[in-house]
C-alpha cells in the first residue's frame, strides 16, 4: 500500500513537471494542445488552460496557433467553401440595433453569409428556454449542440455573440460535436474556436466577402 | 435593456424566430399595458417549469404585467422556486447567490444611477420567503436601513418548496411539512411590520386572488422606490406541492386565508410616499 502510494505520488509529480515544461520553456509558451474540431468528450478543457493564448493585435488563431490575420481570413474562406452545411450564428450584438453602426455591420455579416451560401440561425438572447429551444430556427449558448446536431452543421461561424457566452458555447460544441468553429470577434478573440479573428469589423467582413466571391468566380 | 435594443437589424429580421418578432411588435415595451390588458399582448413570461397550480407562477405572471417600464427594469432574483421561472422572462435578470439579492441589487442600482443619471432604471428584487426572510434577511434589512431605492418583492409560499418542503421563517406556526413533521414551533415572521420600521416608504401584503390590487401594490412599490426610498411587497403564493392540496385549489386557499385573516392584507405608506403617489396617481395615469 505504501509503495503504491509512493508510485502514485511520483507519477503525479512527473506529470506536473512535464506539464510545467510543456507550458513554459525559455520564456516561451509551448503547448502541444491544438484546438481541433471535436468531439472532445464531456467537459473539454478550456483552451486557455491548455496554454493557448489570445492572438496579438493584427494576428489571429488557427487551431490555437497564432498566424497573421490574412492567413486566417484565407483559412476561413477555405472552410466555408469546402463545408457541406455551413451556418452563421449571429448573436445579439448584430441582431438588435442597440447602437449606431450595428445595422451596417449586420448587413456586412449577412452579405458574407449569403455570398458563402451559408444558412443563418440566430442567437437572439441567452435564456435557457423551457422546455427547450427549437433547434431548427434558433441556437442557444447553453446547449448549442442541439442546433448543430439537428441541422447536421459541419462548419459554423459565431459573430456578434457576447464573449462569455461565445466561450461557453464554443467549448460545448468542441466537446460534443464534430463541427468546425469560426469566431469573427470584434474584441480580443476566442481561443476556444478553431479559427478566431480579433478586432473584426466591417473591413474584415468585406474582405472575407470579396475573397469568397473571388474564389467562387474562379472555381 | 432600453427601447432601441428592442429593434431588430433589418439584415436578420427575416430569420428571427416568430417569438421575438411578436415580442417586438406586440410586447409590453413602452406601451403602458397592465394586468387588465393580459391576453391582448405578448407577455414577458409564457412558459415555465413550475408545478401545476403554482401560486408563485401566477404571481410572477401578474408582476411582469404590472411593471411600469419593463424596458427599463432589471430583475434580481435568488435561489428558490422563482429562480426556475426567472431565466425564462424576456427581461434582463440576475440570479444572485442565495440570500444576496438585495446586496447585488444595491450595487446594480447605484451603478445604473451613475450610468443613466437622467433616467429611471427600476431594479426589482423578487425572491422567495427563504431568500428574503431567512437566509438573506441580513442583506434585505441593511438595504432598507441604508435607504436603497429598491423595490423588494417576496413570493411567500411559506416553505422551502423546491428542496422537499422544509419550514421557513414565513411558515405559519404549527404547520406540518414533509421535512417539518412535528410542526413549526414559532410564529410567522411579521416582515411587513419589520419593513415599515426599517425605513421602507411603501409596504403592502397582497395575494394573486385580487390581480388589480396586486398590480397596484407592485406599481406603487416600483414608483415609490424611484423617488422616495425602499419599498416592500409581500405576495402570498400558496404551494400545492408542499401544502398538499389540488392544483385547482390554489386561489381558493389564498382567498380563504384572506377571509379568515390568517394572511392579513396590509398597506403602509409614509406621508412622503403618500404625497408622491397622490401627485402621480391624481390624474388616474399609470405612470
Amino acid at each position: 500500500m505504501k509503495n503504491k502510494h509512493k508510485r502514485w505520488t511520483f507519477a503525479r509529480k512527473y506529470c506536473m513537471l512535464l506539464k510545467g515544461l510543456q507550458l513554459f520553456y525559455g520564456g516561451m509558451i509551448l503547448t502541444k494542445y491544438r484546438v481541433l474540431a471535436g468531439p472532445e468528450g464531456y467537459l473539454p478543457p478550456a483552451a486557455a488552460c491548455e496554454g493557448i493564448a489570445l492572438p496579438d493585435v493584427g494576428y489571429a488563431l488557427i487551431e490555437g496557433r497564432e498566424v497573421p490575420e490574412q492567413e486566417a481570413l484565407s483559412a476561413i474562406v477555405d472552410k466555408l467553401l469546402s463545408a457541406k452545411r455551413p451556418f452563421f450564428f449571429p448573436g445579439p450584438n448584430v441582431l438588435w440595433e442597440w447602437k449606431a453602426g450595428v445595422a451596417e455591420k449586420a448587413a456586412a455579416v449577412r452579405k458574407l453569409a449569403d455570398t458563402a451560401g451559408a444558412r443563418v440561425i440566430p442567437m437572439p438572447d441567452y435564456r435557457p428556454k423551457y422546455p427547450m429551444i427549437n433547434p431548427a430556427i434558433e441556437i442557444n449558448p447553453n446547449h448549442p449542440n442541439l442546433t448543430i446536431w439537428h441541422n447536421k452543421i459541419d462548419v459554423c461561424v459565431f459573430v456578434g455573440v457576447h464573449c462569455h457566452y461565445a466561450n461557453m458555447a464554443l467549448k460545448i460544441i468542441r466537446g460534443g460535436t464534430d463541427c468546425y468553429t469560426i469566431a469573427i470577434c470584434g474584441e480580443a478573440g476566442h481561443e476556444d474556436a478553431n479559427i478566431t479573428l480579433r478586432d473584426a469589423g466591417i473591413p474584415q467582413l468585406e474582405a472575407l466577402t470579396a475573397m469568397v466571391a473571388e474564389r467562387r468566380r474562379l472555381s | 435593456m432600453t427601447k432601441p435594443m428592442l429593434k431588430m437589424t433589418a439584415a436578420f429580421a427575416d430569420v428571427m424566430p416568430a417569438e421575438y418578432v411578436e415580442l417586438v411588435q406586440s410586447g409590453p415595451f413602452g406601451k403602458g399595458y397592465g394586468v387588465a390588458d393580459l391576453g391582448s399582448f405578448k407577455e414577458l413570461i409564457e412558459e415555465h417549469p413550475l408545478c401545476a397550480g403554482c401560486g408563485l407562477a401566477l404571481a410572477v405572471r401578474l408582476i411582469m404585467a404590472s411593471l411600469p417600464s419593463p424596458e427599463d427594469t432589471v430583475v434580481v432574483g435568488s435561489t428558490g422556486c422563482s429562480s426556475l421561472a426567472f431565466p425564462q422572462i424576456a427581461l434582463q435578470n440576475i440570479h444572485s447567490l442565495f440570500g444576496n439579492q438585495n446586496a447585488v441589487a444595491t450595487g446594480l442600482k447605484r451603478a445604473l444611477t451613475l450610468r443613466f443619471p437622467d433616467k429611471h432604471k427600476d431594479v426589482l428584487v423578487v425572491a422567495g420567503d427563504g431568500a428574503t426572510a431567512d437566509i438573506g434577511l441580513d442583506m434585505v434589512l441593511h438595504s432598507w436601513f441604508r435607504g436603497e431605492k429598491l423595490a423588494t418583492i417576496m413570493l411567500d409560499n411559506e416553505a422551502y418548496a423546491n428542496t422537499g418542503g422544509q419550514e421557513s421563517g414565513m411558515s405559519p406556526e404549527g404547520c406540518v411539512l414533509n421535512m417539518a413533521p412535528t410542526g413549526k414551533k414559532f410564529k410567522k415572521i411579521a416582515l411587513p411590520e419589520i419593513a415599515r420600521e426599517s425605513g421602507c416608504a411603501y409596504v403592502a401584503s397582497v395575494t394573486p386572488v385580487q390581480p388589480r390590487k396586486l398590480e397596484k401594490a407592485v406599481r406603487r412599490a416600483i414608483l415609490v422606490a424611484r423617488e422616495v426610498g425602499p419599498t416592500y411587497v409581500q405576495i402570498f403564493v400558496p404551494c400545492p406541492t408542499n401544502y398538499k392540496f389540488k392544483p385547482q385549489e390554489t386561489l381558493v386557499k389564498a382567498k380563504q386565508k384572506e377571509k379568515d385573516q390568517t394572511y392579513p392584507l396590509r398597506e403602509f405608506i409614509t406621508p412622503e410616499a403618500q404625497s408622491y403617489l397622490a401627485a402621480i396617481e391624481g390624474g388616474g395615469k399609470r405612470d
